[in-house]
């Protein structure tokens, strides 16, 4: 029953696109769809609360504009609006004049101190610092030695000492000093924000280290309480920024706009994924488009950067639009889709995906039966599949141990993709095809929306494919 | 065309292509969520064969502290609503504040939207026909309405009678830095208490250290540690800490997971693994606890969906409700999912994990 985020947004605004005019009533319920989505995306009630009212504030006047439409225009506002409270801009990291940087990590317990404790150490290496870490978790049984074993990892040396805390972290401090390093990194125990004594002892501890940064870290998956620990915790320690853990989930991480707006301090880092080095600056344009259902456009377009042969995949999409796209090809794109992560989390920054595939939770080994169908056809039938007969495909079924039936499937698949991919490839040639794709596209409004980068060109037309079998449109050339 | 638009056709048709057909397949061979003709994989057993075993040093259960009675240990927990009700209370009587205050109240407390829709909606018929005219009662009608919502559920803890040979084994399973090693850690030491001898299996192979805190928890307790190597195959470690428990005559195994989060397929599916080769004779698994965080939001019920999917999940334990989190996501995971929750961690110590009463916990929120 609970949407995405982005899921309900996108049936909202498929709903008020292609209106002219909103009524006071399409408002009314677009704002209703609004609040609802925000609360089932966990963001805090007053937070709520006052976007909407901002929301509605903007949607008033909004006949008034010719360059959009109207839902284009309460679609730029909500992004505007969501961006706004994320951040609007990035944490940037100064270095004290007098080394090292003292950074205090902060949170409740199992929020992911240690671990974020060594990514950013695992970051600041990468910003070619040299950092120490200190632990001063003395509550859980082995965190220290937890904190150890990543330090190993990322070869960055853990300091601790099984006094207290407060010393732990003061004698960390002097190591630092010692041994020349420009950036420290405390990692405290787990606290509750009711805690009083654990919190004045982590106040101890930021009295006498003097933290440049003091970092609270937020599980994405945190409710409506994530508003009352940022209270406490800047409250107690006058936080600077947030790193909010486990964005990898599939939690709507609402907490990041409570916090966001309560304590007015950026998300400086956000963690996405168990690997150390799934740690990055947070982006709160992303992150907006991303609620939006604009997918998580520019990191996918990074990824993809970093997986794809750059010429190979340039000739593959070429060859894609003029319709000579091989089941060889596809085998090819494939192996280097596969480098960029599971696809499952794939499918989640795409935007305007089927639903039905988006939903389908498609492991990585189911797609190997289809890989098997493919390598049993012979250079010939891969280049033109139309050429696979009777007897042909029974042997490629029995190659790859499939039925004839898949193996039917597949070729008229691909069939009607080629096609498809050739209607596009004319359509992309000349500006008129245009207006046509427009009503293709699941996000139309998106685009010219003016979201952030290139994602306003990709946009206009991703999305809108038909279930299972059908192919998003394709943005018009630029 | 830029190359960042041609590669994102590339990417876009690659995978929907891909899938499409994956997903074409899995319909025609019959519905939704059917696999295609894969036969199920065959697990390699390989029992690690040098999984280290830590000898208990005390085999007599611990001392623990004597827990409190139930009702002063709630009070430690600040639960209550009570300043919004106040509010509520105050008003002479039912105004549309009021529907707004309750609203807000049961929101905050993470009951989600949906839940909160429900029980309002029940009452404000109720104040329709005039069943309920002030605000004492209405209030009154809520904690009922929350309290029976609760209500029914068997929340012992299901240690079975066993054919000969068999030995319990719960596992604890959710994601990542929810409290599953303390959880266990104090199951540990309370079935101890009960004169059950445990062997705790550390099948967190993933985090840094996680057998090293389960350890000194087995040590507290008096349980008997099997670990295996780190980054090694967490079924195996659990079997092996299952054949251990049999060799040695143990009644019960409790088996650690790694946390994971459960959009992610693959950890997903090596639970599902774990979960079939406890079930192995010796072993049977008659618990499967996933223990969340009170602090959680709406996510609580995708978690406990797909903990469910993968692991068959028993019961809900609900950790650090000692904050100042609420814990409302309860009751849409008992009353969509139907999985009661079994304990709830209000503090620090082995005697604050207690048994879930769903009185207490409803007049908590409501009185303090």
């Amino acid at each position: 029953m609970f949407d995405n985020l982005s899921n309900r947004f996108d049936g909202i605004f498929k709903r008020i696109r292609g209106k002219g005019r909103l009524t006071e009533a399409d408002v009314d319920e677009v704002l209703k769809e609004i609040r609802t989505a925000l609360l089932e995306a966990d963001v805090n009630v007053s937070v709520v609360r006052n976007v909407v009212a901002r929301i509605r504030e903007g949607a008033i006047g909004i006949e008034s504009s010719k360059a959009l439409d109207p839902s284009q225009q309460v679609i730029k506002l909500v992004n505007q609006e969501l961006t706004n409270i994320l951040g609007g801009e990035t944490l940037k990291i100064t270095y004290a004049s007098r080394p090292p940087t003292v950074v205090l990590m902060a949170g409740l317990q199992g929020s992911g101190k240690t671990t974020n404790s060594a990514k950013l150490a695992k970051w600041f290496k990468s910003q070619g610092r040299h950092p120490l870490l200190v632990g001063a978790d003395l509550q859980r049984p082995a965190a220290v030695e937890q904190l150890r074993t990543l330090g190993r990892q990322i070869d960055v040396p853990v300091f601790s000492d099984p006094s207290d805390p407060v010393t732990t972290a003061v004698r960390g401090l002097a190591e630092a000093r010692r041994l020349g390093k420009d950036v420290l990194i405390v990692d405290t125990a787990g606290r509750l924000s009711i805690d009083d004594e654990m919190m004045a002892q982590i106040r101890q501890i930021s009295d006498q280290i003097t933290p440049n940064y003091t970092f609270l870290v937020i599980d994405a998956m945190t409710g409506q309480d994530a508003v009352n620990v940022a209270e406490a915790f800047h409250n107690t320690l006058q936080i600077d920024g947030v790193i909010l853990s486990k964005l990898d989930g599939d939690a709507r991480g609402g907490a990041a706009l409570s916090v966001k707006e309560v304590i007015g301090r950026p998300i400086a880092f956000a963690s996405t994924g168990e690997k150390l080095d799934a740690f990055e600056q947070f982006h709160p344009d992303r992150m907006a488009g991303r609620i939006l259902g604009m997918g998580d456009m520019l990191t996918l377009i990074e990824q993809a950067e970093q997986a794809f042969e750059k010429d190979a995949a340039e000739e593959a999409a070429t060859k894609l639009l003029d319709g000579e796209f091989t089941l060889d090809d596809f085998l090819e794109q494939m192996q280097s889709l596969k480098k960029m992560g599971p696809l499952g989390g794939l499918m989640g920054m795409m935007p305007g995906m089927p639903k039905e595939l988006k939903n389908a939770k498609i492991g990585d080994d189911e797609l190997k039966p289809v890989e098997a169908i493919i390598r049993s056809m012979t250079k010939e039938e891969r280049r033109k599949p139309e050429i696979i007969n009777g007897s042909r495909r029974q042997r490629i079924a029995t190659g790859s141990g499939r039925s004839i039936a898949e193996v039917n499937r597949l070729v008229k698949q691909f069939g009607e993709m080629q096609k498809m991919m050739k209607r596009m490839g004319g359509m992309t040639a000349g500006k008129k095809g245009k207006r046509k794709m427009s009503s293709m596209a699941g996000l139309g409004g998106l685009g010219a929306a003016g979201l952030p980068g290139q994602g306003g060109g990709f946009g206009d037309g991703l999305g809108g494919g038909a279930p299972g079998g059908g192919f998003p449109g394709f943005p018009p050339s630029r | 065309m830029n190359t960042q638009s041609l590669l994102l056709i590339l990417l876009v048709v690659t995978v929907v292509f891909g899938l499409g057909v994956v997903v074409l397949n899995r319909r025609s061979s019959g519905g939704a969520g059917v696999k295609p003709i894969i036969s199920e994989p065959v697990v390699v057993e390989t029992p690690v064969a040098q999984a280290e075993v830590v000898e208990a040093p005390v085999v007599e259960a611990p001392v623990v502290e004597v827990p409190d009675p139930p009702k002063s240990r709630w009070g430690k927990t600040s639960l209550s609503l009570a300043g919004v009700f106040g509010g509520v209370r105050a008003r002479g009587g039912i105004t549309n504040e009021t529907w707004d205050d309750l609203e807000e109240a049961l929101l905050k407390a993470d009951v989600g939207i949906g839940v909160t829709d429900e029980l309002l909606n029940s009452l404000r018929g109720r104040v329709k026909v005039k069943e309920i005219t002030t605000p004492d009662e209405l209030l009154l009608a809520l904690q009922r309405e929350m309290t029976s919502r609760l209500e029914g559920a068997d929340r012992e803890l299901n240690f079975a009678q066993l054919d000969e040979g068999r030995i319990n084994v719960w596992l604890f399973v959710g994601v990542n830095g929810v409290g599953k090693t303390t959880t266990i850690g104090k199951v540990s030491a309370q079935q101890a208490q009960l004169g059950r001898s445990l062997v705790l299996a550390a099948g967190d192979t993933f985090r840094a250290a996680a057998a090293e805190q389960l350890g000194t928890w087995a040590e507290r307790s008096g349980a008997e540690l099997v670990r295996g190597a780190e980054g090694g195959d967490p079924s195996s470690v659990i079997f092996d800490g299952i054949q251990r428990a049999a060799a040695k005559g143990f009644d019960l195994v409790l088996g650690d997971t790694a946390g994971r989060l459960q959009n992610k397929s693959n950890l997903m599916d090596e639970l599902r693994k774990v979960r079939r080769i406890a079930d192995r004779e010796p072993g049977q698994v008659t618990e499967v606890l996933l223990v969340i965080d009170a602090t959680t939001g709406q996510n609580g019920l995708s978690q406990a969906r797909e903990f469910t999917d993968a692991a068959g999940v028993t019961g809900v334990v609900l950790t650090k409700l000692d904050g100042s989190a609420k814990g409302g996501i309860v009751f849409a995971i008992e009353t969509e999912m139907g999985i009661p929750i079994k304990l709830v961690g209000l503090g620090e110590t082995i005697g604050d994990l207690v048994a879930f009463n769903p009185d207490e916990y409803v007049s908590a929120l409501f009185n303090g």
